[in-house]
């Protein structure tokens, strides 16, 4: 972990923006350096911090170049991008050893096939496996958040058993409805709004991923890890009259 | 009872702020007004705040009836503004009495105008922002784009409010003045566009690095608050790469499997995982912005010192035109 951050690259995006590059691949590793350096920045913030954003390989950190350059007492160097790397920098090694990053688990319940999941079929089939399998594959892992992005709370998740991958529909379809869990290759992932989307849609969460009231706005974040729970048309309409819920 | 009333919205029309920030790592976009430095004159001319929020319509334009009499100003691309039949200003602060009708035509120059009201306009904040976001429905009144028959009601004035609308019911013909946006904002005919290298940039193939920064490009009608698709030279990598995706940000041009960019705008996604060959500074976005379909842009190649000086630049030219306005309200 230490020589992740010590050894983390910085490069400009623009004048209000620049990348904290963790690592060269995927790996709970550079997953956990990410989340560990975004969070204590979120807790450290310089002035002219906007916000950050967390991601596979890297951190984007987004500032207000001139509360930046206003920040310092005598104005010794003119580049907010260089103010903000010294900054990074000296956080990088300040908090090399400290404590570690863990995020929650949640489990997200799932209604699997029929008119909720309508390509659990077509998986089951692609992967010459039974409808039951996939479902057990699919359930039976934690899979850990990587980042969210795309559309509001939707998640990027990681881990998933090739066992069960399968090629996105050549066809994409015009809305999936909210809730949706579908496959993508050997992505898994849960929509939380209406979308047009390509991906296998295997079931359904009664569960809601996003409501722009609450705080935070997106069930999910990145760090967390998910398990889905497979639940019975019953269970779901309960849950559906309870709201959110978290495990 | 609202203090405008919406008797026509035009094409697309809604209320934004600066941006709804912070939640991005939540996947929730910025939004917020494609060409602000539009928008932050605009409320510094009815003495708001900056980041308060107005009206951003797009290529035609509203018609507003005023049921209390209120501070406005127009900004942004003319859109033959209207009161009452005869031209109304722009870039400065007008007193519309009430039961005039505002009227705007259709872009003459630029594709997006501004109108803030003075104290802002009254609609819940969500996560910070006034901001609509059409496709998650939330944000500016109800979540979606104005439509006929809405109303909305402009907040409590500030003291530079209170002062200019004063001077404008008292005045002469001598109390005329009006802010040059310019160089914050050009509306030049195929201005050029000052642009980083992405951070894909090196990955790009001799003949696509060239060709990006010589040829013009063509902003097709596939443009709008989410991103511009562009025509010209197809780009390509020099070979395949795997990309994972990072957050991208407004100005941010990035390359799809087709060869062809597409500039991601203020609606865009918070992350993507096209290789990025070029990035807009911020000073030019507002120029880009106002940049109607089917005309062209050059791409010119700058540093990022380069960057950060107009950047400063620009802020300290807004302070200037702050100052002045509060002086002009005073004396």
């Amino acid at each position: 972990m230490n020589h992740l951050l010590t050894g983390a690259e910085l490069r400009p995006i623009n004048d209000s923006a620049l990348v904290v590059q963790l690592g060269k691949e995927p790996s709970p590793m550079v997953h956990e350096g990410v989340m560990y350096f975004s969070t204590l920045l979120e807790e450290n913030p310089f002035h002219g911090f906007i916000e950050c954003v967390p991601a596979y390989l890297n951190v984007t950190v987004y500032y207000n170049p001139y509360l930046v350059y206003q920040s310092q007492s005598f104005h010794t160097i003119v580049s907010p991008f260089e103010i903000v790397c010294n900054y990074i920098k000296y956080l990088l090694h300040q908090l090399a050893d400290q404590k570690r990053f863990t995020g929650s688990k949640i489990v997200i319940p799932v209604l699997y096939g029929n008119e909720y999941g309508p390509d659990l079929d077509y998986v089951a089939q692609y992967n010459k496996l039974s409808i039951e399998d996939v479902v057990r594959i699919h359930t039976e892992k934690e899979y850990l958040v990587y980042m969210i992005g795309f559309a509001p709370g939707f998640p990027f998740i990681g881990g998933m058993s090739k066992q069960i991958a399968t090629p996105r529909k050549s066809t994409p379809r015009l809305a999936i409805a909210p809730g949706s869990v579908g496959i993508a290759g050997e992505q898994t992932g849960v929509y939380p709004l209406e979308t047009p989307g390509g991906w296998q849609i295997i079931g359904r969460t009664p569960i809601k991923l996003f409501l722009s009231e609450q705080v935070p706005p997106s069930l999910l974040k990145a760090g967390d890890t998910i398990q889905f729970l497979s639940i019975s048309h019953k269970e779901y309409q309960q849950y559906e009259q309870g709201g959110r819920k978290n495990e | 009872m609202n203090s405008v009333s919406v008797l026509e919205p035009g094409l697309y029309t809604s209320i934004q702020d600066i941006g709804r920030f912070g939640y991005q790592k939540y996947g929730v976009i910025v939004s917020g007004a494609m060409d602000s430095y539009a928008l932050r004159i605009a409320n510094l001319l009815v003495g708001n705040k900056e980041e308060e929020a107005g009206i951003e319509m797009t290529l035609s334009g509203a018609t507003l009836q005023f049921q209390k009499t209120d501070l406005i100003a127009i900004t942004g691309g003319d859109f033959m503004p209207h009161i009452d039949e005869k031209p109304a200003p722009m870039w400065r602060p007008i007193l519309i009495s009430k039961g005039s009708v505002l009227q705007f035509k259709f872009a003459v120059k630029g594709c997006r105008a501004y109108i803030a009201f003075a104290g802002g306009i009254q609609v819940p904040k969500v996560m910070r922002s006034k901001s609509t976001y059409v496709r998650a429905g939330i944000g500016g009144l109800y979540g979606r784009i104005l439509q006929r028959g809405d109303g909305f009601t402009s907040g409590n004035w500030s003291y530079i409010a209170e002062a200019l609308a004063q001077k404008l019911a008292s005045s002469s013909q001598r109390y005329s003045w009006s802010v040059n946006p310019y160089p914050l904002i050009r509306f030049h005919q195929n201005p050029s566009i000052r642009v980083l290298k992405g951070s894909e940039y090196d990955r790009f193939d001799e003949a696509s690095k060239q060709a990006f920064f010589s040829a013009p490009y063509t902003i097709t009608p596939q443009a709008d608050r989410m991103g511009y698709r562009l025509t010209g030279p197809s780009l390509a990598l020099a070979e395949k790469i795997e990309l994972f995706s990072e957050a991208v940000t407004y100005g941010t041009v990035q390359v799809p499997t087709n060869g062809l960019p597409i500039i991601l705008m203020a609606d865009r996604q918070t992350t993507g995982g096209y290789p990025k060959i070029a990035q807009v500074i911020t000073a030019d976005l507002s120029t880009l912005a106002q940049l109607q379909p089917n005309t062209s842009v050059r791409f010119q190649k700058v540093d990022l010192e380069e960057a950060e000086t107009i950047f400063l630049q620009n802020e300290h030219i807004l302070q200037q035109i702050a100052i002045q306005i509060e002086i002009k309200a005073s004396y």
